[in-house]
């Protein structure tokens, strides 16, 4: 065989390998990483009015030199106004707690789901999806027929003769809390659920011979050998929580200033674009850690598979 | 033991009447004649019928369903490369950042998403002159950016749990990568990109917080009609609008489970006949 046939598939071979890696990861770059420093840069910026919004960072007219035109005012405001450190405080609390009882109601049915029967199993395994699957919106707009002041639950109590006027539920933190853990809970059962399939349950039975109550086995093996689902389940939950923006602006009151409906607030009814990005950017800096520690869990288990 | 399982038992219950209990009243209320949702009044198609005559919502509908076709098949192009460059690729330049970009937008808040977006169409527009509106076009290419990550994790976890001794044996017998992966790879694949598929056009049917943010004066999509008209209270044309939604997904996801796990048992089968 000549040299040229076998040069050939390689230099094939190559263009498919860089084909495969570059074509998404160029892709993202572009569309997903580059985006970041935009929000970045216009947060050192000042709102005007105009189209785009906002002033250049740098001015290019001076002959070589730029001057650079950037201000940190959005940030000062950001730290003066109670405003913002109130949404910062107040998101992380809702996304928090929400968490937690995406956690106290999941685990159990996760537990029970991995417990039961294979084909019990599956159907148990589709009505957690299905939800999933439906709209988001529109089971956050499932709750304000539930929660009105002339909605389910209040005929409900008034029927029953527990209350005589109906209770504020609807624009409350509360109506807040019940949204978060109720479209969230499915994001919380699926990766608890696959951690808890995998368990080796022979531990559980060994513990039991040698007279573990079900309770000890809990909380010293099955809590323990599942702290990755545990972890990837409320990153899961509380990362996205935490920037939720549909669920306090249907169903919080006009006070539930979570940092999301600050921003959606800031951009669309303010047109402040610049104090929007600076808003943002702090976002994402608090967010960067719990991030870190999902994209660990995300590759840890895709490895695990693999071996 | 038996204790443990009354509980657990307890805690599906619950778990799944709080899940499902407001999708139901959903539904019923759609029929209701009553503009007030908890009144009964009898049963009426009369929010059906004014559904089908709201041209604002027939239009966003037919956008949305535009942009979540386009924006699921590019996602889900990209979203099985990208599934690929992680398993098949070994190691290359960028890896890290590359597994951190596929995973940021599975939990990344919708509103940095979006507004970044909305600035890198901004400034391009005033550097280069595209994108020349903002509408269709920029909603589908924020549409493809998240979804694609999502396909990847749905495809990538497929492609690590496969057997590799066959894409091993046509490579030993001379296969070149492409057409291993062509011929071998990708039809054991091919269901995994069916589920990334669906999931992408479901994500994008759904998006409010991105699209509102890349989108222009004129072109709304379903969710953005829908929050409008719902952001001040509860709209019973809405309610029916979500049964019809409801229905269908639900029908296609049962539909789509009942086809998987007969060839499950198909598998199972032939499996067992082998022996």
């Amino acid at each position: 065989m000549s040299m040229a046939f076998k040069i050939r598939p390689d230099f094939a071979d190559r263009v498919w390998r860089s084909f495969v890696i570059s074509l998404p990861y160029v892709w993202l770059v572009v569309f997903f990483l580059i985006p970041f420093l935009f929000v970045f840069k216009i947060s050192f910026s000042d709102p005007v009015i105009g189209q785009p919004p906002f002033t250049p960072l740098f001015d290019w007219s001076k002959d070589s030199f730029s001057a650079f035109l950037g201000t940190l005012d959005n940030y000062r405001f950001l730290t003066e106004d109670n405003l913002y450190w109130i949404s910062y405080l107040k998101s992380a609390k809702i996304a928090a707690i929400s968490t937690l009882f995406c956690l106290l109601i999941g685990y159990p049915m996760a537990y029970g789901i991995a417990r039961s029967e294979p084909t019990t199993r599956n159907l148990l395994l589709l009505l957690v999806i299905l939800p999933f699957w439906t709209s988001f919106l529109l089971r956050v707009y499932a709750w304000m027929g539930m929660l009105s002041s002339y909605g389910t639950i209040n005929s409900l109590l008034i029927w029953i003769g527990l209350i005589d006027q109906p209770l504020k539920l609807l624009y409350t933190d509360f109506a807040v809390y019940l949204g978060i853990v109720y479209t969230y809970l499915p994001f919380m059962i699926l990766p608890l659920y696959a951690n808890l399939e995998k368990l080796d349950l022979s531990l559980h039975e060994a513990a039991a011979d040698l007279g573990a109550r079900p309770f000890q086995v809990l909380r010293d093996i099955t809590i323990p050998m599942s702290m990755p689902g545990i972890i990837a389940g409320s990153l899961l939950v509380f990362i996205p929580a935490l920037g939720e923006f549909v669920i306090p602006s249907l169903l919080g009151g006009t006070d539930s200033l979570m940092i999301g409906r600050t921003l959606y607030n800031e951009f669309f009814q303010n047109r402040d674009w610049p104090l929007a990005s600076a808003v943002a950017t702090v976002l994402l800096f608090i967010l960067v850690v719990p991030m870190m520690i999902f994209q660990k869990y995300q590759m840890n288990d895709s490895d695990g598979v693999e071996q | 033991m038996k204790k443990r399982s009354v509980f657990l038992l307890t805690a599906l219950g619950f778990g799944y009447a709080f899940l499902y209990i407001p999708i139901f009243l959903l539904m019923l209320y759609s029929f209701n004649d009553s503009r007030i949702s908890s009144v009964w009044n009898g049963f009426s198609l009369r929010w059906y019928t004014a559904l089908f005559n709201n041209d604002q919502i027939i239009e966003a509908a037919l956008l949305s369903l535009q942009i979540a076709f386009i924006s699921a098949t590019v996602a889900t192009f990209f979203g099985t490369l990208a599934g690929l460059a992680l398993t098949h690729m070994g190691s290359f330049r960028g890896r890290l950042l590359f597994t951190g970009l596929i995973a940021a937008p599975l939990v990344m808040p919708e509103v940095i998403t979006g507004l970044s977006l909305l600035l890198v169409f901004v400034s391009s527009e005033q550097l280069i002159g595209w994108p020349e509106t903002r509408g269709a076009t920029t909603i589908t290419i924020a549409h493809i950016t998240f979804s694609m990550a999502f396909v990847a994790v749905v495809v990538q976890s497929r492609l690590s749990s496969m057997d590799k001794s066959l894409e091993e044996a046509a490579m030993d017998l001379g296969g070149r990568p492409f057409q291993v992966a062509l011929d071998i790879t990708l039809p054991i694949i091919a269901p995994a990109m069916l589920s990334g598929w669906l999931l992408a056009f479901t994500l994008s049917i759904d998006d409010l917080v991105i699209s509102s943010f890349v989108s222009g004066p004129g072109s709304s999509t379903l969710p953005m009609v829908i929050y409008s008209k719902v952001r001040l209270g509860v709209s019973p044309d809405v309610n029916a609008l979500a049964t019809i939604i409801i229905v269908v997904v639900s029908l296609g996801v049962v539909v789509a489970w009942l086809i998987m796990r007969r060839q499950e048992q198909l598998r199972l089968e032939e499996a067992r006949l082998e022996k």
